[in-house]
């Protein structure tokens, strides 16, 4: 199977100047293939949100390799970063973060317009039948206001997939979920998943819904740990 | 619409308190500079127009008499010598109408008149009035002092043996048109004219003494035989008159003085009042672009996360720093309509409120497209320009900072 991600001897570390040098991801390496439902856990600290933020091009490792869909992403100025962002990837945050001004369907589009800076035929289309697909076709008007938790959340995987991206970052796309709402929107995922063949890496920390993934990855003390199934 | 676009008008219907007192801001702004403007314009124009109504842009006269010194200085010495101004004799000009086409064919002027003039007295019954007599080709004359608004009664004619007058010797003296009236010279010269028509000059002075007869009879009054004593240009442009003085000289030989000349201390007065108004306009411009960029600041501090969220959608820097430069033109344009929509109705208001006596305006007030174009263009411009440290400051966000502290 295609890689769509891969990294190698990731380093990331904050600090310098006046305050002291923290490493928080001392060498990761970690692949993931097309098509796979991956979760991340670790405990708090770990480096996860670090880890997710270097894999989604948001911030550059110090060091070490990044490959995504073939092409070396760890030394790309910050437009070459945004280009191949919004073109592979999507992104399912904790708290939905739908934009408050746009209606749902505006908010799925986002991603397609923010990228070319217009709307392409076809895009208003794709963005329904993505709405249709997740039940909320009768919402695609309305405001994230007006729509409840486990709706915005799923308006924002939505969103993620209106790139057609080869991977969805969710960084605890669950976490702010009651455990019924959270097992349906995890279902979801596991779903489309399936369904579009796109690569998931889920951050979680339920391991009633971490269970459920075909595989599990660990982050220990900024490292991917070395097996898996022992940590878990 | 375009994503820059949309995202920029979503934010500000987003924020509607604050694009209302931003916008309130920049059409307070531009209405007072709109206001100042009009107001400046118009009465500055009055004033011109009424000045220069009873005067020529440009006049040329003969040079004037100088002694010259008749012991030279010997080399390496000085010698002192008194030398007295010497008194001006009743100077004229000979070949005048070479002159006067050769002025009137130089690009700028409109216009051109000869005048022969020189003092004198208007009697009738025993009573002498010492007035000016001022020779005109009636039709040359006219193009330069318009003389129909100035009629009070009569007609504006001159064949020979009339006189058009002004109100106050047609008072002193009790002249209608019709009356007979005999005008003398210093030269003993005397002639008995028909009155044809009563002006006013709208000085009182002028009123007094200016007496406009046909050339030929105030050259015959004079002991002129066919000489002028100035020579009345007009020109297209008023302001070019200065510039026109130093060609028209050249030309001639004649010395030349501008209204700018004649009426110096009216031209600094003028030039301080557009000074003094062009800093309130400049100051005024300065607090406008200050009040667009803070609330601008204001507003990118505010909307961060929803930046920063777009930023990891895949927005580049380049399209956030749009969108927020644009938020600045809509800004600037929108409250320059409003602004010069208000300004110039403040500007109609006070010329309805400032009126004369008989209920005309005390002074036109001066609104032209040209007003709307610059100061459409200049708000925009510095809508934009006070956007660029919020634009800037948005694109420069670090979208995980931004998306985590928003």
């Amino acid at each position: 199977m295609a890689e769509v991600i891969r990294l190698e001897g990731v380093r990331k570390g904050y600090g310098g100047g006046e305050a002291p040098w923290v490493e928080v991801l001392h060498g990761v390496d970690l692949v993931l293939h097309e098509g796979e439902f991956v979760s991340l856990a670790g405990p708090s600290g770990s480096g996860k949100s670090t880890l997710l933020n270097i894999m989604g091009l948001l911030e550059p490792p110090n060091d070490g390799a990044l490959t995504i869909a073939g092409e070396r992403a760890e030394a790309l100025d910050d437009d070459a970063r945004t280009r191949l962002r919004n073109r592979y990837l999507g992104f399912v945050f904790q708290f939905h973060h739908l934009l408050p001004a746009f209606s749902a369907l505006e908010n799925v589009l986002m991603p397609v317009f923010a990228g070319t800076g217009r709307l392409p035929a076809g895009a208003r289309e794709h963005a329904l039948a993505l709405l249709e697909r997740v039940g909320l076709a009768e919402h695609a008007g309305k405001r994230p206001v007006q729509l409840s938790g486990g709706q915005q959340q799923r308006v924002a995987i939505v969103r993620a997939l209106a790139n057609r991206p080869r991977l969805v970052l969710a960084d605890e796309p669950t976490g702010n979920l009651d455990t019924q709402t959270a097992a349906e929107v995890f279902a979801l995922m596991h779903d489309i998943n399936r369904e579009q063949g796109v690569t998931f890496l889920v951050v979680t920390h339920d391991e009633r819904l971490a269970q459920d993934c075909p595989r599990r990855v660990n982050l220990v003390d900024g490292r991917i740990a070395p097996s898996p199934a022992l940590v878990g | 619409m375009s994503f820059v676009v949309t995202v920029a008008f979503r934010l500000m219907r987003e924020g509607r308190f604050q694009t209302a007192l931003i916008l309130a801001g920049v059409t307070i702004g531009v209405a007072v500079v709109v206001y100042i403007t009009a107001v400046v314009a118009g009465l500055q124009a009055n004033i011109i127009d009424k000045t220069l109504s009873t005067q020529a842009h440009l006049v040329l006269k003969p040079r004037e008499d100088e002694n010259r010194r008749l012991i030279a200085p010997p080399a390496g010495g000085a010698v002192r010598a008194e030398v007295e101004k010497r008194t001006q004799r009743e100077n004229t000009i000979d070949d005048w109408q070479q002159r006067l086409d050769a002025v009137r064919a130089l690009p700028g002027i409109a216009s051109g008149a000869a005048i022969a003039s020189g003092p004198g007295f208007a009697t009738r019954g025993g009573i002498n009035k010492s007035v000016s007599l001022i020779g005109v080709e009636l039709d040359d004359y006219a193009r330069i002092v318009p003389l129909a608004p100035k009629l009070k009664a009569g007609a504006i004619a001159l064949p020979t043996g009339t006189v058009m007058i002004g109100s106050e010797l047609a008072r002193e003296l009790g002249l209608a048109p019709g009356s007979r009236l005999r005008l003398l010279s210093a030269t003993g010269a005397a002639q008995t004219f028909t009155v044809g028509a009563v002006l006013d000059f709208g000085l009182r002075d002028l009123n007094r003494r200016w007496t406009l007869l046909p050339l030929r009879a105030a050259q015959s009054l004079l002991g002129y035989r066919l000489e002028v004593t100035e020579l009345y240009f007009r020109a297209d442009n008023l302001f070019e008159a200065d510039a026109l003085k130093a060609r028209a000289r050249a030309l001639t030989g004649l010395d030349a003085d501008s209204w700018q000349d004649n009426n110096a201390q009216l031209v600094v007065a003028l030039r301080s009042q557009s000074a003094s108004s062009m800093m309130i306009r400049v100051f005024v411009t300065f607090a406008v672009a200050l009040g667009i960029a803070s609330v601008l600041v204001v507003s990118v501090v505010q909307k961060q996360r929803e930046i920063g969220i777009l930023r990891a959608m895949g927005a580049p820097a380049s399209r956030i720093r749009a969108i927020f430069l644009l938020q600045g033109a809509l800004v600037g344009g929108v409250g320059s309509l409003l602004g010069t929509a208000l300004g110039a109705a403040m500007a109609v208001g006070l010329s309805r409120i400032a009126i004369t006596p008989d209920g005309s305006p005390l002074f036109p007030v001066v609104i032209t497209p040209g007003l709307f174009y610059v100061t459409a263009g200049v708000a925009s411009a510095v809508g934009v320009l006070s956007a660029f440290a919020p634009a800037w400051r948005a694109a420069r966000l670090d979208p995980v900072e931004a998306i985590r502290h928003g």
